[in-house]
């Protein structure tokens, strides 16, 4: 039952290699095992959105992932986004348009809207609002949030 | 809100798990997206002793168009499903279905399989099974066999599946064509679960005549459910905004609502034959009625 697992992960371009307990979850795995504390964790059961990360591309809920489903594969948490400290143009329309907040979604957020604006580079405020809907924040008020978006594909487009 | 211990088996292709699952029989559970399992695993609901891992088996993805649909295997992501050509062009209802599916992040780890097999009763894979006449491929150590949608939902997230047996595919029929379909539900939120939904495909005749007619309401009773009082009233006759009306008005035969902490059984009452008229509008216009 306490069996380890061995797993190799390729997080933000590095290879790590670490025995695990089966039943680790991948937000666990990110924060503790490896430090990167950048992806948070709030309801732990998908709802609200500030553990998303990209696997393989995709953004998913790290805290409905095991870190056993994820080895051999490739993930990107927000510390991926400013390899060298330099803010990233969505990170900086964030910072620009105060859409950061308290800033507890705000990893979560980013990750969802790298994959999003990647996909659809001339999102509509809707369109905008819709991506979201996955993303909770409990500061109130996501209009800070949109015109970031907003300001981000404008500048990702430029 | 973290999971019990369990041990963890990962197989590589479906016929190997329903080798482990013989093997390790009721303690272990197939672990597919995740999307409800681990959640519920996380608050210790469920705590299975073994889990066996099929979410990186061979099969995942593949999406094959036959003559009578599109066989979408079992541990296919929802998002792949979605997107996928064949789904958006042969079967438009399961693609706009899927899309109100909880959110992108979701879809794109959850399953096809993963959800039906799952059965929740409010959810919109479950209920697409029934409404395009769905046929599993179901697969275990003793060999394979097939179970119509029909036959599958027993109660709230049980179904007809043994505990032995592993979903492989899914072969979701394609209505005739010229079909026109509607698809409605009711959410407080964009994502969150319906409170109540209805689905429908009609067909026509070249006098105009209902041919093909399928209604299924899902959130409103244990399973979900097909309407066939609805779709029998309408067969043979013209697709008119009265005729429509009439056939909204048999739902509530079938539905059989509980208060839940969201809304009330007669609410739920109430808005079964709204959601069902809306789609089967829908539908009528799609098939090119009422114009």
């Amino acid at each position: 039952m306490n069996e380890k697992l061995s797993i190799a992960i390729d997080v933000n371009g590095k290879r790590y290699e670490r025995s695990i307990d089966p039943r680790t979850l991948l937000s666990d795995f990110l924060r503790h095992d490896l430090g990167l504390t950048g992806t948070h964790v709030g309801c732990e059961h998908g709802i609200c959105g500030s553990c998303t990360v990209l696997l393989e591309g995709d953004p998913v809920r790290a805290c409905l992932t095991f870190a056993a489903q994820v080895d051999g594969k490739r993930v990107e948490t927000v510390e991926s986004l400013a390899p060298d400290g330099k803010l990233s143009p969505l990170q900086n329309a964030f910072w620009e348009n105060q859409g950061l907040q308290c800033g507890f979604c705000t990893p979560g957020i980013l990750m969802s809207m790298q994959a999003f604006l990647a996909e659809n580079p001339h999102p509509t405020r809707a369109e905008v609002r819709e991506a979201l809907s996955g993303n909770l924040c409990r500061c109130t008020g996501y209009h800070d949030i949109v015109d970031s978006v907003m300001a981000a594909a404008a500048a990702m487009r430029a | 809100m973290k999971p019990a211990p369990f041990a963890y088996h990962r197989a590589d292709n479906l016929a190997h798990a329903a080798t482990l699952l013989a093997e390790h029989g009721d303690d272990a559970k197939l672990l597919a997206g995740g999307q409800s399992l681990i959640a519920a695993m996380n608050f210790r609901l469920a705590r299975p002793r073994v889990l066996i891992d099929i979410s990186n088996v061979v099969e995942r993805n593949r999406v094959t168009e036959e003559a009578a649909g599109v066989r979408i295997s079992a541990p296919t992501v929802q998002r792949h499903a979605e997107r996928h050509s064949a789904v958006r062009s042969r079967l438009p209802v399961l693609a706009h279905a899927i899309e109100h599916i909880a959110h992108f992040q979701i879809r794109n780890k959850g399953t096809v399989g993963g959800s039906i097999a799952n059965a929740d009763p409010a959810s919109e894979l479950p209920a697409m099974s029934l409404l395009l006449d769905a046929e599993l491929e179901v697969t275990s150590a003793g060999g394979s066999e097939r179970i119509a949608a029909e036959d599958l939902f027993i109660t709230y997230m049980t179904t007809a599946l043994q505990p032995d047996q592993v979903l492989a595919s899914i072969l979701f029929r394609a209505p005739p064509a010229g079909h026109g379909w509607g698809f409605h539900e009711i959410a407080r939120r964009a994502g969150d679960f319906a409170m109540a939904g209805a689905a429908a495909v009609l067909a026509r005749d070249a006098n105009g005549a209902c041919n093909y007619a399928r209604v299924v309401l899902f959130g409103l009773a244990p399973t979900p459910v097909r309407a066939k009082a609805a779709e029998a009233s309408l067969s043979g006759h013209a697709l008119s905004a009265d005729a429509l009306a009439t056939a909204a008005g048999l739902v509530g035969e079938v539905v059989d609502p509980e208060t839940d902490v969201h809304v009330t059984e007669a609410y739920r009452r109430q808005v079964a034959p709204v959601l069902a008229l809306r789609a089967l509008t829908d539908a009528a216009r799609g098939a090119g009625a009422l114009s």
